[in-house]
């Protein structure tokens, strides 16, 4: 390419380049500067606090911090959960599709993807209201079939968002996958019912492997979304503060320490080790899932 | 790969009519016969799944006609008196009409922020896809690598940033982020490659038109489609987001819709103030912009959706 036009072509690209330098760059530099020092209230108190560098102090403190790591853990088994759940149903609506007529399929299409036209935080309210015992019909329809369910509770909490996540991952998993499935040569499936293969055994021996990328994907997005968990608890917060407490997960413990405690250091330190946990939960996910089909 | 991939896949009708004949032809059981009852098992769960779907908002909406005493004593499954006039009064009245002020800081956050990511988005697409230059593995690397950096990373550091130069609690806060929006950048990418042919820029070079030229007369106008889906999904981004609004805005008067209704369901266990029905009419309101949207522009965004996953 002429000297020139590679020049030409790179300033197409500058004003992302400069945001990219303001709006992500230099907010991570000042997060981890800010990770290595420290507020130190100075002679006698008297005259207000100076930072302090620390050197990793902060990490060190985050890293014992029972409420840190147990919130850590927590949403690390939870995902453990979740996002098999979710991407088995989502895998098996895709399978159940693929195996409709190309309208029917569009029309369930549509109608399961309605969750995913719901933001996050309205999809929050309303389970948050159906599984209310006051106001939602869950309470009296359990009831009725001799269930006493309380949605509330602190054991049921994390099964109650995960349904509300369920409810709202799906529609849209369910597509992705569903793509994918379309990508498929039909010519595989005819030839496998001609050697006499059940419909089950089409499923599970050519479709599953094929559509084995977009499985890979939906994971991968899905893991670094769940250890980010934090709109739907903070929003069960907001009904009962009894059993969701303000260090549920891990971006509620850095919420909290930036605007509740005032403590930006320990707060960006935090974030930074979320930062590296999500990288290596990804990268180990990435390795496991790409090494079996070696 | 990508555009087959969204084809609904019609050209497997004919060839699935044909196969109980050739079944039959080597004298082995009708895989149709076979799988009649596999059918009825898998509309029977598609049913149900998309009753799961649907069951949510339909109790949202029977909840918005209803009045307090309705919501509270009647059977949540059906109607109870005709009160959506009244809830509908009674959201766009509260507090003078704070939740129209919300709706259309919604409005201006998503709109005017995904219209100028979208621009940013579609020039450096359109760089990384169709010039090379020095540099241009790692900014490809850094729209990659953005993916997986925590959203509070960014934020925390951003708000203390944004309040040393005064933006905090300013629609800026919200527009300024909205501009640079790695995963469009990623999608415009993919479009290009996807619909601008070199040889068609290797024309308009030899005709004398200017880069700018070329971009703003000839690449956005065969970008329509995957701008436009670009577009959607960066508003729909930002009219979702919580986060962000929740860290950088303080004042009610800049909130967003999201952050308005998270607002009133706490003032329950905050003040003992029961806005529930306000609530529920409020999120039913704060859907259908967004259901209005997909349904217009339904054909962008499930290209859009899939695209981005399958590349």
């Amino acid at each position: 390419m002429i000297r020139s036009l590679r020049w030409k072509g790179a300033a197409f690209t500058v004003p992302f380049q400069l945001g990219f330098v303001f709006l992500y760059l230099l907010p991570i530099g000042y997060a981890v500067y800010q990770s290595l020092y420290r507020s130190q209230s100075s002679g006698l108190g008297l005259g207000g606090t100076t930072d302090e560098f620390s050197g990793l102090d902060n990490y060190q403190q985050g890293l014992t911090d029972p409420k840190f790591m147990g919130s850590v853990l927590r949403v690390v088994l939870f995902a453990f959960v979740q996002i098999p759940v979710m991407l088995v149903i989502s895998l098996v609506l895709a399978l159940f599709l693929d195996a409709l007529t190309a309208k029917a399929a569009g029309r369930f299409r549509v109608m399961l993807l309605v969750p995913y036209m719901i933001p996050g935080v309205v999809a929050a309210l309303v389970w948050i209201n159906l599984y209310s015992p006051d106001v939602g019909p869950l309470t009296p329809l359990g009831d009725l079939f001799g269930f006493d369910w309380n949605f509330f509770a602190s054991s049921m909490v994390w099964p109650s968002i995960g349904n509300l996540l369920t409810w709202h991952g799906i529609g849209y998993n369910m597509v992705i996958i569903y793509a994918a499935l379309q990508g498929v040569p039909r010519e595989l499936f005819e030839a496998a019912r001609l050697d006499g293969a059940s419909e089950w055994r089409i499923a599970t021996s050519i479709k599953v492997p094929f559509v084995r990328g977009a499985l890979v994907l939906t994971g991968m997005l899905s893991i670094i979304q769940m250890l980010q968990i934090f709109n739907e608890p903070a929003l069960f917060r907001n009904i009962t503060p009894q059993t969701v407490d303000d260090s549920f997960t891990p971006i509620m413990i850095i919420y909290n320490q930036a605007f509740n405690a005032g403590n930006y250091h320990y707060a960006a330190a935090l974030s930074v080790l979320l930062a590296l946990i999500l990288g290596v939960a990804s990268f180990l996910f990435y390795r496991l899932t790409s090494k079996e089909t070696d | 790969m990508v555009t087959t991939a969204t084809t609904t896949g019609t050209a497997e009708s004919p060839k699935r009519s044909q196969a109980p004949a050739a079944a039959r032809r080597l004298n082995r059981p009708d895989p149709r016969a076979r799988s009649r009852g596999g059918q009825r098992f898998v509309l029977v769960g598609l049913v149900l799944a998309s009753a799961y779907s649907l069951f949510p908002v339909y109790w949202l909406i029977i909840a918005a006609t209803k009045d307090r005493t309705g919501l509270y004593q009647s059977n949540g499954l059906w109607f109870s008196g005709w009160h959506l006039w009244d809830n509908l009064h009674q959201v766009f009245t509260y507090e003078d009409g704070i939740f129209l002020r919300w709706t259309a800081n919604s409005f201006l956050y998503a709109g005017v922020g995904s219209l100028g990511g979208t621009l940013i988005a579609l020039a450096t697409g359109y760089g990384l896809a169709r010039f090379d230059f020095p540099g241009r593995g790692a900014v490809f690397a850094a729209v990659v690598g953005s993916f997986l950096i925590p959203i509070a990373l960014l934020t925390l550091p951003l708000y203390l940033l944004f309040s040393e130069i005064g933006l905090v609690d300013t629609p800026w806060a919200m527009l300024i982020p909205c501009l640079i929006n790695p995963f469009s950048v990623y999608l415009a990418k993919v479009y290009v490659e996807a619909t601008i042919p070199f040889e068609l820029l290797e024309a308009a070079r030899i005709d004398g038109a200017g880069e700018l030229r070329i971009f703003f007369s000839i690449v956005l106008r065969m970008m329509t489609t995957g701008g436009a889906t670009v577009f959607l999904l960066a508003f729909v981004n930002t009219w979702n987001a919580f986060f962000l609004p929740l860290t950088v805005l303080r004042g009610e008067e800049n909130w967003t819709l999201n952050l308005g209704l998270y607002n009133w369901s706490g003032k329950r266990a905050e003040s003992g103030v029961d806005l529930t029905s306000l609530v529920l009419t409020g999120a039913l309101l704060s859907i259908v912009p967004m259901a209005i949207m997909m349904v217009a522009m339904r054909r962008y965004w499930r290209t859009g959706v899939t695209m981005g996953a399958l590349k």
